[in-house]
Formats: C-alpha cells, sequence, structure tokens
C-alpha cells in the first residue's frame, strides 16, 4: 500500500500535466464540498424579475466619480421590437460586495443610496450573477457549483458499484469455470455487444420516465454502472484463470506456501493496481455519460441540477445566441474530464508493469 | 592494384544519455576487388558498428572519424541523400536474422521487384522475370512459385537466400555480412556459406564476412582482421591467422574452439570477460587477460595493424 | 474468404438473439405494458390498441410473448410505432443510411487526421511538434462530443456566410430546397451539413488514434526490416509507408474494431445535437415517447451495426496482413 502511495506522489512530481490536474480536480472536489458556502445563492433560489439576466458588471466608480469597494447595480429588462430582452441598471442605488455575508462567501450587503438620488420606492432586489442566470432567475455560478456534487460524484461511486459487479461476476466466472464461468461470460459478450448509447436508452426505457427527485440520483447510478462492468469482468477473469493455472502458483505449493497467502501478497496488489488504473481511466467516461442523460432529459432533472442538467437549457441554439453563459457548464465538465484524463493516464504509465523500477 | 575500400582510422561513436560512447576507436582496412574479408570478433567489439557505418546506417547522434573510401568515394562524409545513391547500388548489407530483416507484409517477389525497379529501369514483367532468376541463383527451389510465398511460409535458410538475392539484386561492389550464419541451424549455416563462396566465385563479388564463429570464417575469407575493444588487433591472410596467429587474443580464441585444433585436456578459455566500451583498459586493451602482459602493455598502446596486415602486440606470440 | 464472412455472418445470429433476450427482459421492467402510454391518447383508436394486443400477445405470459415477437421479427415485422404511426420496420430503414453515413464519413475524417499526426509525432518524438499533437488528442478526447457539437453549432450560427459555400448549416440532413436541386447539388448539400456532426464526431475519434499510431510507428521503426530497407536504397517514402506503415497499421485496424462501439454511441449524441436523421435520435425519440417495440429495434440495429463493423476491420486486417488466417 506504502508503494502505492509512493508511486503516486513520484508520478505527480514529475509529471506536469498530471500535477496541474490534481490540483484542478481537488479544487473542483472541495468546491463541490464546500458548495452551500461558496455559492452566493441556494441552488433554489430564483427572482423572475431577473430571468435570463446576464452576468453582473461589478463596478468600482460612483456616478460622480468617487471609488469605492466593488458593488453592482440592480437590474430590469424591457422587451424590444425583435422581442429580446434589453437590460437597463437601477442607478438609484448600489450594492456592495461582501465577504462572509448570511454564511456564504460572497454577498450582496444593504442597497446604499447613489450620491444626490433617492433609493426608489419600492427598494429594487440587487443579485449578485458572476456568470448570469437562468430562466428563473437562478444564478448560474451558484447553480454550478451545486451541480458539482451530482457530476463529480456519480461517476466515482458508478465506477465503484461497476468494478464492485466486475469483481463479483469475473470472480465467480473464472473459480467456478465450466458451464458457469460459460454463461457469465456469454452475458457478458451480450452487454458488450450493445453500443453504449442504445444500452442507455433501454435502460432508461425500462425504468419509469416521471422519478421522484430524490431515488433520480441512484437510478442513474445503477444505469451507468451497467455500463462498464461486462468487459472489466471479463478481464479480470481472464487474470484469475491465468493466476489459477500460472506455474508461480503451482511453484510456490511445491514449496509449501498456502496458495491463499500467495494471493493475498502478491496476486492481490498487482490487481490492485490494475483496477485503480482502470478506475480512474473510466471515471471520466461515466462523468459524460451522466451529462449526456441529463442534458436529453433523460437523467437528473429539476429541481436537482448537474452539469448535464444546466447544459440541457443551451440545447436550443436561438438561446445560446441569446445568453452565451449556458454553455459555461460544459467548460466545468471539460476541465473535469481533461483532469481526470491526464491524472489516468500518467498513473496507467507509472503503474505499467513493464516501467516497473 | 587500386583496393575497391579503403578504410583508414576509422572511429565511429554513439550518443548516449550519459555521453558519447566509442564503440570504434581507429580501425584500418584494405579490401581488394573479388576478395573476402572476415571481420571476427566477439560481441561488443565494434564489427557490427563498423558495418554500420560503411552502409551509412548508424542512428543519429552517431559520430564517425577518419575515413572510408568506396573506390575513391569518401563515405563518411555522405549526406543521407548521398547515402541514397551509395546503398543497395554499391555497397550492400545482408543482415543476422532473415526473419525480422523481411517485410512480413510484402511476398518474396514485391520484395524483389521493389528493389530492382529502385535501381534498375525494368518495367513489371522483366523485374518479375529477373527476380525469378535471382531466385535461382540464390539457389531456391521452384522459384516461379516462390514470388508468391510470404517470409513466415519459408524456412530460416530459405529467407536467409532471398536476403541475400535481395542485397546482391542491385549489383553492388562490395557486399556486407553481418552475421549472416549465426541465426541459423548448423546444416543450413553449411548451405548458405556454400552458397555465398559459389555466388563469389561467380559474380566476382568482394564481400566483409562480419562473424564471431573462426568456424565459419575458415571457409570463406581470404583474409582475416580480428577485432578487440575497437581495435583491431590482428590482420592478415586467413590461412596464416588461423594456422599461426600472433596476437594472444587470436589464440586464445583459436584455442577456446573445440574441434579446430588437435588438444587434449580441459578446453582452455580466456579468463575475463570483453570489457564494454566505458571500461577500456589503458594501453594494450587485451593485457588484463593476457598471459604475456607487462608494464609496457599497460601503459602504451601498440600500433595498429596497416592495410597491409600486422599484429597490434609487444609481445606477439610465434608459432607453436 | 467468402466462407469465414459467412460463417460469421452465422455467428451474428446468436449474438442478436442473446441482445434481443436482453432487451426484452429489461423492457419487461417498465411498469405496465408497452401500449400503457397508448391507451389514454385519444388520438389511437381503441380497435388499434385491442388488435395489437391480441397480435402480440400481451396479456400472455413472458416467453410466449418473446416468441411471439421472435416469430414476427424473423418474417420481417419488426412491430408497429406508435409515435411514427408506421411499421417500426419502415422506420429503422429510413434512418439507418443517415448513421451509416456519419459513421464511415467521421472514421474516414479520424484517419486522415490522426495518421498524419500520428506519423509526424513519431518522427519528431520527444520535440515539441509531438508534445503539441499528444495535447491537442487529450484536449479533443476530453472534450465531450455534445458540447463541442453546441459549441460548433453556435459557431455556426454567427459566422458569416462563404463564398461559393453558403451558410453553414445548422443541423438537419438537407436544406429545405433539397427536391429542387440537381444530383450534384444534392450531393454537395448533403456533404455540406455532413460537416458538422462529422468533425465532432472525428475530434473525438483521432485522439486515440493518433496516440496508437505514434506508438504503432515507434515500434514499427525500429524493426530490422525497416532499416534493411533502407540498407537496399529504396526512398525515404517507401520505407516510411510501403513498409513501416503499413506494419504499423495493424493496431490500428484492431483500434478501428474497438472503437465501433464508442463510434455508434457518440454518433447517437451527435445526431441529436445537431438534428442529424439517424438512429440515435430516433432511439431517444422512441424512449421519451415509450415506444418499446422501436426502442427494441434500435437497440438490436445498434449492435448489429457493431458486429458489421467488428467483421469489416477483421476483414481490412486479413487484406493488409497476410500472416491472419480467418478461421
Amino acid at each position: 500500500m506504502n508503494r502505492a502511495v509512493l508511486r503516486f506522489r513520484s508520478v505527480l512530481s514529475s509529471n506536469t500535466p498530471a500535477r496541474i490536474s490534481f490540483w484542478v480536480l481537488a479544487a473542483l472536489y472541495l468546491a463541490a464540498i464546500f458548495a452551500p458556502w461558496l455559492a452566493p445563492y441556494a441552488g433554489d433560489d430564483d427572482a423572475r424579475a431577473c430571468s435570463w439576466a446576464p452576468p453582473s458588471e461589478i463596478h468600482l466608480r460612483e456616478a460622480d466619480g468617487s471609488w469605492h469597494l466593488p458593488f453592482v447595480r440592480a437590474v430590469s429588462y424591457t422587451f424590444d421590437d425583435d422581442a429580446r430582452r434589453v437590460w437597463t441598471e437601477d442607478s438609484t442605488c448600489r450594492f456592495p460586495l461582501r465577504l462572509f455575508r448570511d454564511g456564504h462567501l460572497v454577498g450582496l450587503g444593504e442597497a446604499i443610496a447613489t450620491p444626490g438620488r433617492r433609493v426608489s420606492d419600492p427598494s429594487p432586489a440587487g443579485r449578485l450573477y458572476l456568470l448570469g442566470a437562468d430562466a428563473r432567475g437562478r444564478d448560474l455560478l451558484s447553480r454550478i457549483l451545486y451541480g458539482s456534487r451530482v457530476s463529480l460524484t456519480i461517476g466515482v461511486v458508478g465506477v465503484a458499484i461497476s468494478t464492485l459487479i466486475a469483481l463479483v461476476v469475473g470472480g465467480i466466472a473464472g473459480f467456478a469455470g465450466g458451464w458457469v464461468d460459460g454463461a457469465l461470460m456469454r452475458l457478458c459478450e451480450v452487454v458488450m455487444l450493445v453500443p453504449a448509447f442504445y444500452l442507455l436508452m433501454l435502460l432508461r426505457a425500462a425504468l419509469p420516465l416521471d422519478w421522484d427527485s430524490r431515488v433520480v440520483y441512484f437510478y442513474i447510478i445503477l444505469i451507468l454502472s451497467f455500463l462498464g462492468w461486462a468487459g472489466l469482468a471479463r478481464i479480470l477473469r481472464g487474470m484469475i484463470q491465468s493466476l489459477r493455472q500460472s506455474d508461480f502458483l503451482a511453484a510456490s505449493r511445491a514449496l509449501g506456501l498456502s496458495p491463499w497467502r500467495i494471493l493475498w501478497r502478491h496476486a492481490l496488489p498487482q490487481t490492485f493496481g490494475f483496477l485503480s488504473v482502470q478506475a480512474t481511466l473510466s471515471i471520466p467516461g461515466y462523468i459524460v455519460a451522466e451529462s449526456g442523460l441529463s442534458l436529453l432529459g433523460l437523467g437528473i432533472q429539476d429541481p436537482q441540477t448537474s452539469w448535464g442538467n444546466l447544459l440541457e437549457e443551451a440545447m436550443s441554439i436561438a438561446e445560446i445566441r441569446l445568453h452565451p453563459w449556458t454553455l459555461l457548464p460544459g467548460l466545468f465538465l471539460f476541465a473535469a474530464v481533461l483532469s481526470w484524463n491526464l491524472l489516468g493516464d500518467a498513473l496507467r504509465d507509472a503503474f505499467d508493469p513493464r516501467s516497473l523500477s | 592494384m587500386s583496393a575497391l575500400l579503403a578504410v583508414d582510422r576509422l572511429g565511429v561513436s554513439f550518443a548516449t544519455p550519459e555521453g558519447p560512447l566509442q564503440a570504434v576507436d581507429g580501425i584500418s582496412l584494405s579490401l581488394e576487388r573479388g576478395s573476402v574479408l572476415g571481420l571476427v570478433g566477439e560481441s561488443g567489439c565494434g564489427k557490427s558498428a563498423t558495418a554500420s557505418a560503411l552502409c551509412g546506417l548508424l542512428p543519429s547522434g552517431a559520430r564517425t572519424t577518419g575515413s572510408a573510401r568506396l573506390s575513391e568515394r569518401e563515405l563518411t562524409s555522405l549526406s543521407e541523400r548521398g547515402w541514397r545513391s551509395v546503398r543497395g547500388r554499391r555497397i550492400s548489407m545482408v543482415f543476422q536474422d532473415p526473419m525480422s530483416s523481411l517485410n512480413p507484409l510484402l511476398s518474396v517477389g514485391e520484395h524483389l521487384v521493389e528493389t530492382l525497379r529502385t535501381h534498375h529501369d525494368l518495367s513489371g514483367i522483366a523485374a518479375r522475370t529477373a527476380a525469378v532468376d535471382w531466385l535461382r541463383r540464390v539457389g531456391l527451389p521452384d522459384p516461379a512459385a516462390r514470388l508468391a510465398s510470404y517470409p513466415h511460409e519459408l524456412s530460416g535458410g530459405m529467407r536467409q537466400r532471398v536476403m541475400i538475392a535481395l542485397a546482391l539484386c542491385p549489383g553492388p561492389d562490395l557486399l556486407v555480412a553481418d552475421e549472416p550464419t549465426t541465426a541459423l541451424d548448423v546444416t543450413i549455416q553449411a548451405q548458405i556459406l556454400e552458397l555465398l563462396a559459389s555466388l563469389r566465385r561467380e559474380l566476382g563479388m568482394t564481400m566483409i564476412f562480419i562473424t564471431h564463429d573462426l568456424g565459419v570464417v575458415e571457409r570463406v575469407a581470404d583474409r582475416i582482421a580480428v577485432m578487440y575493444a575497437g581495435r583491431i588487433a590482428e590482420e592478415g591472410p586467413a590461412e596464416r591467422i588461423l594456422v599461426s596467429p600472433r596476437h594472444p587474443y587470436t589464440r586464445g580464441l583459436l584455442d577456446s574452439v573445440p574441434g579446430f585444433r588437435p588438444r587434449t585436456g580441459r578446453l582452455p578459455s580466456i579468463p575475463g570477460a570483453v570489457p564494454s566500451p566505458r571500461d577500456w583498459p589503458s594501453g594494450c586493451r587485451f593485457h588484463p587477460r593476457c598471459p604475456h602482459a607487462d608494464d609496457t602493455c599497460r601503459n602504451g598502446a601498440p600500433d595498429v595493424p596497416g592495410p597491409e596486415g600486422g599484429v597490434a602486440c609487444f609481445h606477439p606470440v610465434g608459432a607453436p | 474468404m467468402k466462407l469465414f464472412v459467412l460463417r460469421r455472418v452465422l455467428a451474428m445470429v446468436p449474438m442478436l438473439l442473446g441482445v434481443s433476450v436482453l432487451s426484452f427482459l429489461l423492457l419487461q421492467l417498465s411498469p405496465g405494458d408497452p401500449l400503457s402510454a397508448q391507451r389514454g391518447n385519444p388520438q389511437v383508436p381503441d380497435a388499434l390498441i385491442h388488435r395489437i394486443e391480441t397480435e402480440y400477445g400481451f396479456d400472455k405470459p413472458v416467453p410466449e410473448q418473446y416468441l411471439l415477437w421472435l416469430s414476427r421479427t424473423v418474417r420481417g415485422d419488426l412491430g408497429y410505432s406508435f409515435k411514427y404511426k408506421r411499421p417500426v420496420a419502415d422506420v429503422i430503414r429510413e434512418r439507418v443510411g443517415a448513421t451509416l453515413l456519419l459513421a464511415v464519413f467521421s472514421s474516414l475524417l479520424s484517419w486522415l487526421l490522426a495518421v498524419p499526426l500520428g506519423v509526424w509525432a513519431a518522427l519528431r518524438r520527444g520535440r515539441w511538434p509531438d508534445r503539441l499533437v499528444s495535447l491537442t488528442a487529450f484536449v479533443g478526447m476530453s472534450l465531450p462530443s455534445f458540447f463541442l457539437a453546441l459549441l460548433l453549432l453556435f459557431a455556426a450560427s454567427v459566422a458569416p456566410p462563404i463564398p461559393g459555400f453558403g451558410r453553414f448549416p445548422i443541423g438537419g440532413l438537407v436544406s429545405p430546397e433539397f427536391d429542387q436541386l440537381s444530383l450534384a447539388a444534392r450531393v454537395g448539400d448533403v456533404l455540406r451539413h455532413l460537416l458538422i456532426p462529422g468533425l465532432v464526431l472525428a475530434v473525438g475519434g483521432v485522439a486515440g488514434l493518433q496516440r496508437v499510431t505514434r506508438g504503432s510507428m515507434l515500434e514499427t521503426l525500429r524493426q530490422p526490416f525497416v532499416l534493411a530497407a533502407r540498407a537496399r536504397g529504396l526512398s525515404q517514402g517507401s520505407v516510411l509507408w510501403r513498409h513501416a506503415f503499413r506494419n504499423a497499421a495493424n493496431p490500428l485496424i484492431t483500434l478501428l474494431g474497438f472503437e465501433f462501439s464508442a463510434l455508434l454511441s457518440g454518433a447517437a449524441f451527435t445526431e441529436i445535437i445537431t438534428s442529424w436523421p439517424g438512429l440515435g435520435l430516433v432511439a431517444l425519440e422512441a424512449v421519451r415517447a415509450k415506444d418499446l417495440f422501436l426502442v427494441m429495434a434500435t437497440v438490436l440495429m445498434g449492435s448489429f451495426l457493431l458486429l458489421a463493423g467488428n467483421l469489416i476491420s477483421d476483414i481490412l486486417h486479413a487484406w493488409n496482413d497476410p500472416r491472419v488466417k480467418l478461421s
């Protein structure tokens, strides 16, 4: 175990892209954990009056030219002749940015009247949209942060379950042999025969379309883990079989050593290395699969958020042209997938038996 | 008679992560047209590097010093473009392992036709006819049918015959054979050697035959040069070298080949091991393993033999 | 060779049977029966529902239902699609062509891009071109296809028209005026629409293909026969392509087979985003409409395409490498 950790650390120190990826992932996962604190607003905090508000302009100078700490102004919209929204700022007051406000990292302070003006009545509501708002006026940044909790974890949990299933199936097949082995392998082949997308569609069709939002997460994980276990099960079964037949096992028996001990101390650590590399390499695929499902409206649904779910709003080109910030969750997705890919690749090279030193 | 190949103090060094590695350290050779030189030495002595240098096949980063002239044409200063007009047409090479030296995806006919058409202006049909001709010449049974065979369908001996045909069909002046029989069974070895000898007679071939096996070289070579640790230890007519070797290393080599000389008792072997190019000993490089070594040997390097032959030794041995 | 193909085609049958059993069983998990979505639909006449009920035996036990379905399928009757109001077989037949076109086009494109890049990277190993290509490949591999599709569509929608090319089409297979165009113009029209989905798919495939090309070329260039070819005085191009690359291509062809599954999946997603009327789009609409016969059919067709792709890859293997024994 120690050796694995040491190998991991040496990988990070020598491989710059992997190191950067590690820190990017660390930042993303930490942000997910601390989402309620980092996000300026709660996930469902909507404000219809600010529907599709663009990212807030952060000002430093007041109307009279005086300098202040960063602030934003309240916005409202009207429709122009082409039925597009035109946004105007309310110049009667400003809302300063405040740190550590109401249990959030960033928030807005009370309205401060612009010098020489009076706050209009009713007082406008200031909203901080660092990355813009959606149709219901919900802050995109907050939703991205909350969405990361689902998107980043579903991959990891899904891969874990897949691996477990693969271990069980591959293990049984490898040890039992005979017709059990044959039947299980045929099952794996059949599952592998259906391209992932169509398998997803099949599984999705098998489950009800309208879900209780609490169970959605688990259903999705179930579907996703069904994707990857078959290929891995076959490989594991092959590994177990070759181990059973290997000379090395026979030789150790001849020397009077218990085969289980050999398995435990030698075979398992090698398998562990292989499995962890496989897992790391599979995670990005699961993240993308969940995003894809949610994007099509077949996965995580409102009021829950995931990055794929958020991208669903970007599915219309007309919408993207009006509100390009709806594409931003895709960037986060890309960053996470790229980082996992680079990290997994570096790990694979490190654990490659041919490069063992 | 001017020599076909004149090598003068040729040196070859390879680029390695730890710095340049000298593999060949100033060898001089001379080859008359139509003669066969046997270049003998154990692995690590630099003979393969010499062969590569003569064909311009050294890896990038390798440097040559000295000179090697083929019919007055300087080879060491050739660019890659210059080499392409020399390879095949002037100097050709036969490699050690015929299985891996042939493209597994191309048939024998495709190999030959390609090489023939590269070097001669032939139509497809003429090239095929010439290919069959060459296969016959190298002793392949049923040559016309063999054109369609693939390398993996042939035996080791047949593959080597194909390789020889490939090397000879451009009509080179010089053939460099780098351990051509090492990878073959003993009986096949004899056949290939016989083939080379007969081709040599038939075509008047000039050849450098590289091997570690003295038993092999006695059947083909007119002259023999023995290499040790990047230098030539001894050079001269084959018969002289084999019957009365002067350099202690050559003697040791001959003594350690069973059946070469009549003897009884234990098979002698040269003590120690061939030094790697990183740890070449000072002075005469053989001195740590030589029974006659003294201070002169340790401190100074003996003169390397010139093109006319000689021994690189302070205390050459007389006839036994 | 013919015998080999025949045997492989016959071997497809039990595999597809297996897939059909799996799908059938999974779809049984769906609450209600395939018609429950239609029962509440006022547009669907009761008589039709009743007829389908008896014909497909929804009141019978599961194994019998499956056998009924199987017997109909062998005769070419894949069921009836409520969404499209036509036999499922017709729907599939209309859409498969578009998916095939997209798959083939993007495969060709990714090979055209990846092979030169991979060879170039192998020849410049360790230097900046190698690293640049490698990094670009990673980026391409990590960019989810649907995101790239959205980005490209967005770019296409704001891009000005190119002279001689017209505006970038944003989705669909053909322009509205397709029927009025000449044959040549029609081909051009389809190709213009194919560009974005094809590019999106190709980008995803280039990454893996380029890496394997590079690795395989590096490995092959070390082989003695490459050196021997140089020693015979053959030209650089000949040595590189006829000797080195043809040998290096073997793992690439294998990769083609493996990646076909991912290709079909990616194609489906891309079709949906770019409104390319192929099999993937049909599958999605079938799921949304709970049109279960259609879902079964698309799953089967997807698996069949995968098997066909693997077969083609094996044939290519045998064509390239005489050592491969077709058994």
